[in-house]
């Protein structure tokens, strides 16, 4: 399928780079965090969406300033996709006062307001029913936004994926459901947690448009994803966007990974989607050796600032620590 | 003087409720039946009408994601007033009123608050058994990043309506289910009260009786017996479970020297529980007795007349209790 990907849809030579060094961007910086949580630099749970990163870079791409995301814990790909800078998301994890959340949520909890970038929750399903809300607030206010809601494909197990789906067809609130099908909810494969493994089917009960797209393909996945944007912007009626896809690492840094074959993993990364699509730029002669390492090393330098800019951030005041609990008034 | 009319604590909360609808455009209500059903408890009657169905919105029985919800719409601009039938029914929206709205603002270093108004009836002494008649309000008072109102008279069911729209954290009021019969005199032109402070009931030099909500009454029936027996009881109403009004409780103990605490919730774990620590921590020296606690029975509540009454706090109870300390 990667081979006969669209690229000539999106035909700009430098969208295409764009895509390229976004999901590289992706892919260094959570190789640096995982080194550097070896080294006890970076604590608590650390999930990596290596592997990912064609699914939120291709979806952002859809998404204007004025769209909302909403995200999980494993939110590292789409808060580096939607510009916020690396700086502030690695000083977060150092639990730095420079960091997005002022280190009080780490890894699992980006935030950015200005990016309207309203959270990674760790409670899975958690997320999908604040984004109905954001949703609600854009249709009572007349704005014609978009919140895009990530989430896994366990979290379609909850309550509230269903409870969201619904009260979000029954009062036509224009969120885009998208949900990042990698095959496991921590060790459970999906045909071992869903009774209907198509998810995007699922949105029939509801009445909801869907789509289910490769999700190692990047173009693809953009293609679908502003399909998807455009008829909830159009249309004021929620989508959900089933995005197939498979994480390379283990759940998180605490997992042993023992769950599935080495040989399944090594089959996937085959379809690794910065390799597949960097080929697929060579082939067309869009990209050469000189273009990508050019890529690779600014974004190496960018990722250096980043570590700088967390080592050098501040701790915050401990006197601090009850700050923000309620609002200062 | 100000104008007052006489109405119910149901028409209390609906006087707030219409006031805040009509000042502020970004209010609107959403729950179970509040629109076309009229409100569980007939709180919201008629507001569908005034209002129409995109401000008074009826919801389907998805708890966590209407609540939720209230939370988005909250942080997208907009002032949400969420009824959730009863407080039995939140334990189903426990996860985003503790993961979600109490840890937003914080966890995201100040960067996003959420404004959001949770009210729901509490309590027992209606006959509906262990799924419908229990007082949790109490653990949500345990919760940092959300404050809890309980209003007890009829004035306070307006009022902590408008109060609590004027914060920009999450606000819990919970309405005792037996209360909205109750009458009493409104001065419907009074702007919000000041939900930081306790309120001394009754005035009085030997016990504290410290309570909220729907054990006032009680507490307020058993001074009255108690005065009979030359025992003079101070009543205090929280009014806000959290923050407590710590200052009031040990003014009054530091003056009374004994103190009661009503509470309609189980007694272990309780609020009751907290208070008492708070007066043993704050007053210690001033006490020339324990402090006393008079809370439901530990059991779920029976539906039996005879056993709910039984489990129950009643007057007859806190005069005991207060007994107990001379
Ligand atoms: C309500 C809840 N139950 C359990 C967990 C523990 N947990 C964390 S991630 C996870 C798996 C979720 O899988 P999925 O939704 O597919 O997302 P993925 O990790 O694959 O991105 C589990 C069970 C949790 N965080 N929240
Ligand atoms: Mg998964």
């Amino acid at each position: 399928m990667s081979e006969t990907g669209s690229v000539s849809a999106f035909g700009d030579r430098d969208h295409l780079l764009l895509l390229l060094r976004e999901m590289i961007r992706i892919r260094r910086f959570e190789e640096k965090a995982a080194e550097l949580y070896s080294l006890g630099k970076i604590r608590g749970f650390l999930h990596l969406y290596i592997g990912e990163e064609a699914v939120a870079v291709g979806a952002m791409q859809a998404l204007t300033s004025e769209d909302a995301i909403v995200a999980t814990y494993r939110d590292h790909g789409q808060a580096l996709a939607r510009g916020i800078p690396p700086g502030s998301l690695m000083a977060e994890m150092f639990g730095k006062a420079n960091g997005c959340s002022r280190g009080r949520g780490g890894s699992m909890h980006f935030f950015d307001a200005p990016r309207r970038f309203y959270g990674g929750y760790a409670i899975v399903g958690g997320g999908l029913p604040i984004a109905v809300g954001l949703a609600l607030a854009d249709k009572l206010q007349n704005r014609q936004r978009v919140t895009a809601c990530f989430f896994g494909d366990g979290a379609v197990a909850e309550g509230e994926f269903h409870e969201s789906m619904n009260l979000a067809a029954l009062w036509g609130l224009p969120v885009l459901f998208l949900c990042e099908n990698n095959l496991y909810a921590m060790g459970t494969a999906l045909n071992r947690h869903q009774s209907q493994i198509d998810i995007s089917f699922k949105a029939r009960a509801y009445a909801i448009p869907s789509d289910s797209v490769d999700g190692m393909d990047v173009t693809a996945v953009e293609e679908a994803a502003r399909l998807a944007v455009q008829t909830v912007r159009e249309s004021g009626f929620p989508y959900l966007l089933e995005v197939r896809a498979y994480r390379f690492r283990a759940h998180s840094m605490a997992d042993p990974d023992l769950y599935r074959t080495k040989q399944e993993i090594e089959t996937w990364k085959t379809r690794d989607p910065i390799t597949t699509f960097s080929g697929r730029l060579r082939g067309r002669g869009l990209l050469n050796e000189s273009d990508l390492a050019a890529i690779e090393s600014a974004v190496g330098a960018e990722i250096a600032e980043a570590v700088s800019f967390a080592e050098a951030g501040p701790w915050e005041p401990v006197s601090e620590l009850t700050k923000d609990v309620y609002t200062a008034r | 003087m100000p104008a007052t009319t006489k109405m119910t604590y149901r028409e209390a909360v609906r006087s707030g409720l219409r006031e805040a609808l009509r000042s502020d455009p970004r209010v609107f209500l959403m729950g179970e039946d509040v629109g076309r059903y009229g409100g569980a408890f007939a709180v919201s009657m008629g507001l569908l009408e005034e209002f129409g169905s995109e401000r008074i919105r009826d919801t389907p029985l998805s708890e966590s994601t209407f609540v939720g919800a209230g939370i988005g719409a909250a942080l997208g601009g907009m002032r949400p007033i969420v009824e959730i039938m009863t407080v039995n029914f939140s334990l189903l929206a426990l996860d985003q009123i503790l993961n979600n709205a109490a840890t937003l603002r914080h966890m995201s270093g100040g960067q996003f608050s959420v404004p959001l108004v949770v009210r729901m009836a509490t309590g027992g002494g209606r006959q509906l058994a262990a799924q419908h008649s229990h007082s949790l309000e109490g653990w949500y008072a345990h919760i940092p990043g959300i404050k809890v109102l309980a209003p007890a008279t009829v004035e306070d069911a307006r009022g902590m309506v408008l109060a609590a729209l004027l914060e920009p954290d999450p606000v819990f009021i919970f309405e005792h289910a037996t209360l909205y019969p109750l009458e009493g005199d409104v001065d419907e032109s009074a702007g919000p009260p000041d939900i930081t402070r306790a309120a001394v009931r009754r005035n009085g030099g030997g016990v504290t009786l410290i309570t909220y909500g729907g054990s006032l009454g009680k507490t307020q029936q058993a001074a009255g017996q108690l005065a009979l027996e030359n025992i003079g009881a101070e009543v205090i109403d929280l009014r806000t479970l959290r923050p407590l009004d710590t200052a009031a409780i040990l003014s009054s103990v530091g003056k009374t020297h004994r103190a009661v605490v009503i509470d309609e919730a189980w007694r272990t774990g309780s609020l009751a529980a907290e208070i008492s620590a708070v007066i043993m921590e704050g007053a210690f020296d001033d006490l020339d007795a324990p402090v006393a606690r008079v809370c439901s029975e530990e059991a779920p509540m029976p539906y039996a007349k005879h056993l709910e009454e039984a489990a129950l706090p009643s007057a007859d109870k806190i005069v005991t209790a207060v007994r107990s300390l001379f």
